[in-house]
């Protein structure tokens, strides 16, 4: 087999040498996905690769159908030679039997493809198990009816224990819903009527209380539904990228057609001219066509692209369509939500700025103090801080003699009161209210520290003892580790990311600017992200978004990609093209990666099939000719044996090469975030270059072997 | 190759990289309506010409219109081409009297196939000639049908890349400019200014330019000889400047009348190349990146200066057999060296090579050498120049839309590679574009290779109406791979919409009249019908913001990629015939192989 694909192949495996602290933009699942050759997957593969051959599906891809076409021409002449006792049969059956593997090895791509997708749909379907539905009757009451009964609008009732019946709403309670089956997610969810958490998903189980949901969808329409009829393949559409890959290498056989139709008289002119040689036969002549027709793109197309829905799946991400994975690689612009995107959900300590001659230490111990039992993350971030600057450790929570203020709304202060000391820490103003009250005064600077803490995007909470106010400790939204680096890999792709934000400009510039995003919206209301993303789109950008909200719906449905949450509104589902089933934001980085790798690997194995036919050519041509013109063997720079051996190993290759690209097309090319034109440079080289140079030692091996098993 | 050839090529490159950007901003302001040093001058021919037409300045058109308009010009032109043709005889300005009864014995007549196939030929801008100029034609028909013609088939061309142009460079539009406004400017103020100019170069060098009759004169044997007159200079600047190539004279620029030193001989190569490496600017202008220009001008030149080389290296080789026979061929004090069979004697190998090279490049199809003569890797080059699709320079409007085509198929085959809906200056190539250029592209491989299996195989029997010879291949002057180069290249001539002949082939019966005429229809309008397609599309799309993940096409890579998409799809069309054609007869030659006239065209070859 050709030594630059094994070495093309190889490098596909080989790991993304990141520099040390940047993360792959591609996580680790997506890397190693399902094993590529799964016995089973390969058995049904191969299987539906025959039932493929049935002319009227294969007319759906042209260049395929040529190849057809041209095999079954061939296996008539074949049988027509056998008849009449003709020599030369071994040759021509050969040939035929070559091109009848050319249509099944593309079938073959296309049925892994669809195999792989079917594993994947077999096992969501499992989460549609056969379960039965309480649904309140019309006339009240309840009635138990199958799940796939019920139709949009109806009302069923579950309870502890019951699996939901379909996709729908919760319209009244709250209950705790275990969704793993549909996002691996162990952890359960809760799910309550109204606000943006009371999607539920067909097929996940209730696990506390009773709820009542609205049923949102006809049964074989929910989302699941949809997502298995896409990844088989049945409800595929062709995206508009495809259609017009298709004209084009449609016209490009139509052009080899013509070629390979007038190269018939060419060569009768040259026979009678030369006096010599014979005109090529029909199976030469289709053995060339075969060959000069992008049977490798053609063949792999629609794998191309079932498999880039398929690893859209495997990151848990339910597409709509393989438009929108295409978009996502279009995407100009990210409108990604600060919190848990770009920030963790929590602010941590980082800082004790003490006040009026205080040390520091002091307000460390104190504020350790006040936050000893509060258990929010905001609190246990300032004992662990304390602990690390000053080796605080925590002391005893069960202190008979301490007293836990918890926080509440109406103070907003939590703190302790412990051997006749009242510590406090909470919002500056309330503190500062709480030490005025008891006869303290405010040091001079206080004002300064918190409204320099707010500057920078923090969050300044005070910390008094009694009527003495301590300080300010310093808390701050924490950028996600590693989300400054992936933001700016985006800007290298030249994908400009904004920030959304329901803090103010202050607050949310600082964020802004440490996470070293190009834009930010503060303070954004649904209507603002909707104008944003029209302005964007009305300068020819494409835009993608998250968003989980009823409110959201509106900007969702405006941008190119809406990725919308899973434990969002349904009808922010409806308004989305994709729903990431982990509810991940973060997420979209993932998509519009996928959706650029499935682009490249189109645009690479496009190049490369084309590049390809130089090769053939040198190998075909000669062939052809030489028994007219024995000089054009200097044309043979391969040295291949025979005419006859080199015709056939032109073809052999051409159908091997299909084969040899499966996993390439099933797993998508390397890609790693970088500018367009060094992309292009190296895709140029590895599939441009590539694909004119590897062909020449592949068909010279194949004529070696072809010999030497004496085939030909 | 010599020194000299070496500078000679580079320095007359660099001259016409020097004009390309000052011309084509010119050209930019000229097509978008504003004010130029040239308006005071010639203002008022527009505005005359825009009153006597009833042509709205402001009125756009929607690419269809557009289309029509180009459609319904080059009809009225091929009819009234075609009317003054056959009726020549009547018309004044006609000394010798062709057309008429006591036209001289040796004229050939316009017969209605002939000038069929002329008529087409000058309205789609190929100049094919079937018909020797000072044998068959009086001064009015060559003035008033083919000067002519030649200005506004250049027009008309330039017209169309404006319009394609237009398709890039405006947002969200349905329209695409005005075909007749277009026509109009490209007439006026940058068509006829220039070969104003390079006419008065020419008188100055010794082109005739007269209404006289035919000069005999008695030679020191004592026969009689007629040399022919006209009004050759204004013809000639325009043949080259519109690239249209048809030769006053049936020699054309190998004519001393035509083209009679070498300094004539550099101006011609610049004319030919100056209007579409001014169109690349035009385009970098008003699609607002000059980068966008300088890359295709960048590719054509590199396709360019690769085909010189080649061609002149090829010649000056010279051919091996000759040298075996103890013939000098190197080059040496007083003597070009080389194979210098078919070329003049006061150009030499370079100047020859050169021109032909350029004149292949930029389907103008003037020819100072007979390209026929050529070794098989000299002939090789301008009939692989053509076969790219005209593209390197190629005619003037003609050559800017197909590069532009080459550009949208390279664009869209490989820039998926970075991850994006292919785009191109702002502009997403999506099914339409793509549908539209592989249209081109097969209608252009179909007229070449369709014609010319046709002409290899038509059972036609010696002395048909159609093909007096016999079967078409029996009109090449040569047998082998020599005779099917040259139907080839007639073929190729034809759909490129080049004009100019290999020689060696009678091209003047019905068979080769009717069926260039339809090669050039089909290279001329079913090329750039569906370039004004893909504009009209282009044109209502959104521009596209440049970010760093956009495809780069304004540098050295993607000049890399376009050159290679013209090479490849090229080859990949035609290698199978070149390779039966010109490449197996280099070989042959290196092994001592010709293949020599095997058949006497009664009359003689023409051209020759």
């Amino acid at each position: 087999m050709a030594v630059t694909v094994a070495a093309a192949a190889r490098e596909e495996r080989r790991e993304t040498p990141a520099p040390p602290g940047t993360p792959a933009l591609l996580p680790e699942r997506l890397r190693r996905a399902r094993p590529l050759f799964d016995r089973a997957i390969v058995g049904r593969a191969a299987l539906s690769a025959f039932g493929k051959l049935n002319p009227a599906r294969l007319r759906k891809n042209p260049v395929i159908f040529v190849v057809e076409v041209g095999a079954a021409l061939t296996t008539v002449l074949v049988a027509r030679d056998a008849a009449a006792g003709r020599p030369g049969l071994a040759f021509g059956l050969q040939i035929g039997l070559w091109l009848w593997f050319t249509v099944l090895f593309a079938n073959f791509a296309e049925a892994m493809a669809e195999a792989r997708g079917k594993a994947q749909a077999d096992s969501l379907r499992q989460t549609k198990t056969r379960v039965m539905a309480t649904r309140e009757a019309k006339g009240g009451g309840t009635e138990s009816v199958p799940g796939s009964a019920l139709r949009a609008g109806d009302i069923v009732v579950c309870e502890a224990g019951d699996t939901i019946p379909g996709d729908g709403e919760v319209i009244e309670g709250v209950a705790s819903v275990d969704e793993s089956v549909v996002t691996g997610e162990s952890a359960p969810v809760i799910r309550e009527s109204g606000g943006d958490r009371s999607a539920v998903t067909g097929g996940t189980r209730v696990l506390s209380d009773r709820i009542r949901v609205r049923i949102t969808s006809n049964p074989g329409e929910t989302f699941l539904d949809r997502m298995i009829a896409l990844v088989e393949g049945a409800s595929r559409q062709k995206t508009p990228n495809e259609v017009a890959l298709n004209i084009l290498i449609a016209g490009l056989s139509l052009i080899f057609l013509l070629v390979v139709a007038t190269l018939d008289p060419f060569a009768a002119s040259a026979v009678a001219a030369a006096g010599a040689g014979r005109v090529p036969a029909v199976t030469v002549l289709v053995a060339l066509l075969v060959c000069l027709i992008p049977t490798t793109i053609g063949g792999l197309l629609s794998a191309i692209g079932i498999a880039g829905m398929d690893r859209v799946m495997q990151h848990n991400v339910l597409a709509m369509s393989g438009r929108a994975v295409e978009a996502a690689g279009d995407v100009h612009t990210l409108l990604l939500d600060k919190t848990g995107t770009i920030t963790l959900g929590n602010r941590h300590a980082v800082e004790f700025l003490p006040v009026g001659g205080v040390e520091e230490a002091e307000l460390a111990d104190a504020a350790q103090a006040a936050s000893l039992a509060d258990e929010t993350p905001e609190g246990r971030s300032i004992v662990v801080l304390a602990k690390q600057r000053f080796r605080l450790r925590g002391r005893e929570v069960a202190d008979p003699a301490a007293r836990f203020i918890p926080f509440s709304a109406q103070t907003r202060m939590s703190g302790v009161d412990l051997g006749g000391r009242q510590l406090r820490k909470g919002a500056s103003d309330a503190v500062v209210a709480f030490v005025r009250g008891r006869g303290g005064a405010v040091p001079a600077g206080f004002a300064e520290v918190v409204e320099r803490v707010a500057r920078t995007g923090g969050t300044p909470l005070a910390v008094a003892d009694g009527p003495r106010l301590l300080g300010v400790i310093h808390l701050k939204d924490v950028v996600k580790g590693g989300i400054k680096e992936r933001i700016a890999q985006l800007r290298l792709m030249g994908i400009r990311s904004v920030m959304i934000t329901g803090d103010n400009p202050l607050t949310a510039a600082a964020i802004a600017s440490e996470a070293g995003v190009d834009d930010f919206l503060a303070q954004a209301t649904p209507k603002d992200k909707l104008d944003y993303i029209r302005r964007e789109q009305a300068a020819g950008r494409l835009v993608a978004m998250t968003g989980d909200g009823t409110n959201d719906a509106p900007a969702l449905a405006q941008a190119d990609v809406g990725l919308a949450m899973n434990s969002g509104t349904v009808a922010a589902k409806e308004a989305g093209n994709m729903v990431d089933l982990d509810s991940n934001p973060t997420k979209l980085i993932e998509v519009v990666a996928i959706g650029k790798q499935l682009l490249i690997t189109r645009g690479a194995l496009t190049t490369f099939s084309i590049a390809n036919d130089v090769a053939k050519y040198f190998a075909i041509v000669p062939a052809m000719f030489m028994g007219s013109y024995p000089s054009l063997a200097a044309l043979n720079i391969m040295r291949l044996h025979t005419p006859q051996s080199a015709i056939l190993s032109a073809v052999v290759f051409n159908a091997l090469i299909i084969v040899a690209l499966v996993p390439l097309a099933l797993r998508g090319v390397k890609y790693r975030p970088q500018s367009a034109s060094a992309m292009l440079r190296r895709n140029l080289l590895v599939y441009g270059l590539g694909g004119l140079v590897a062909p020449f030692p592949g068909i010279w091996a194949i004529d070696r072997l072809l010999v030497w098993l004496h085939l030909v | 190759m010599t020194t000299t050839g070496v500078f000679e090529i580079l320095g007359f490159l660099g001259i016409v990289l020097a004009l390309a950007r000052p011309l084509g901003v010119f050209m930019a302001g000229v097509f978008e309506g504003e004010r130029t040093f040239l308006h005071p001058a010639l203002g008022w021919l527009e505005r005359l010409i825009y009153r006597l037409g009833g042509i709205r300045e402001d009125a756009e058109q929607r690419w269809t219109e557009y289309a029509f308009a180009l459609l319904a010009f080059a009809a009225v032109e091929f009819v009234l081409t075609y009317a003054l043709l056959r009726l020549q005889g009547l018309l004044p300005l006609n000394p010798e009297g062709f057309g008429t009864a006591h036209a001289p014995g040796w004229a050939a007549p316009m017969t209605p196939d002939l000038a069929f196939n002329t008529a087409i030929s000058f309205a789609s801008n190929t100049n094919w000639q079937a018909y020797s100029g000072e044998r068959t034609l009086g001064y009015f028909a060559q003035m008033a049908a083919l000067t002519t013609q030649n200005f506004t088939s250049a027009a008309a061309g330039m017209a169309v890349a404006i319009a394609v142009i237009r398709g890039f460079a405006r947002r969200e539009s349905k329209t695409i400019g005005n075909f007749w406004v277009d026509t109009t400017r490209a007439a006026v103020y940058v068509l006829l200014p220039l070969a104003l100019v390079a006419a008065l170069v020419f008188v100055s060098q010794g082109v005739v330019q007269n209404w006289d009759a035919y000069t005999r004169v008695r030679t020191v044997e004592g026969a009689t000889q007629v040399i022919a007159q006209g009004p050759v200079a204004s013809q000639e600047a325009i043949k080259e400047l519109g690239t249209n190539g048809g030769g006053f004279f049936n020699a054309n620029s190998a004519h001393p009348f035509e083209n009679p030193t070498p300094f004539t001989n550099l101006v011609q190569l610049v004319l030919m190349f100056l209007v579409s490496a001014g169109l690349t600017a035009t385009f970098g202008h008003m699609v607002r990146d000059p980068r966008q220009g300088w890359a295709l001008l960048a590719a054509m030149s590199l396709l360019f200066a690769v085909g010189a080389f080649v061609a002149t290296a090829a010649e000056q080789r010279g051919n091996p057999i000759l040298e075996r026979l103890g013939v000098e061929a190197a080059a040496g004090a007083g003597q070009p060296g080389g194979n210098m069979e078919g070329k003049e004697v006061r150009f030499g190998i370079v100047d020859s090579a050169l021109f032909a090279t350029v004149t292949t490049d930029a389907s103008c199809g003037a020819v100072n050498s007979m390209h026929d003569s050529y070794t098989p890797l000299g002939g090789l080059v301008p009939l692989f120049d053509i076969q790219t699709g005209e593209v390197i320079f190629g005619g003037v409007g003609a050559g800017l839309c197909g590069i532009l085509l080459f550009a949208i198929l390279a664009v869209f085959i490989a820039g998926l590679m970075v991850g994006r809906t292919p785009e191109y200056v702002g502009k997403r190539i999506e099914q339409k574009e793509v549908k539209m250029a592989m249209l081109a592209l097969i209608a252009t491989a179909f007229s070449i290779l369709v014609f010319t299996a046709l002409a290899t195989s038509a059972p036609l029997a010696k002395g048909s109406a159609w093909n007096a010879p016999g079967p078409p291949a029996a009109n090449a002057a040569n047998a082998g791979p020599h005779g099917f180069t040259e139907l080839l290249y007639a073929y190729s001539s034809a759909t490129g919409n080049n004009g100019s002949a290999f020689a060696g082939l009678d091209a003047d019966t019905p068979w080769y009249d009717v069926t260039t005429g339809v090669a050039m229809i089909i290279g001329r309008f079913l090329f750039l019908l569906p370039l004004l397609a893909a504009a009209g599309s282009l044109a209502a799309k959104k521009s596209i913001p440049v970010t760093a993940g956009t495809l780069p096409t304004g540098g050295g890579l993607f000049v890399a990629l376009l050159v290679g998409t013209i090479i490849i799809v090229g080859a990949l069309t035609f290698f199978p015939a070149l390779s039966l054609g010109p490449i197996v007869e280099q070989f042959l030659m290196n092994q001592g192989r010709l293949f020599s006239l095997v058949l006497a065209v009664p009359g003689g070859v023409p051209w020759l």
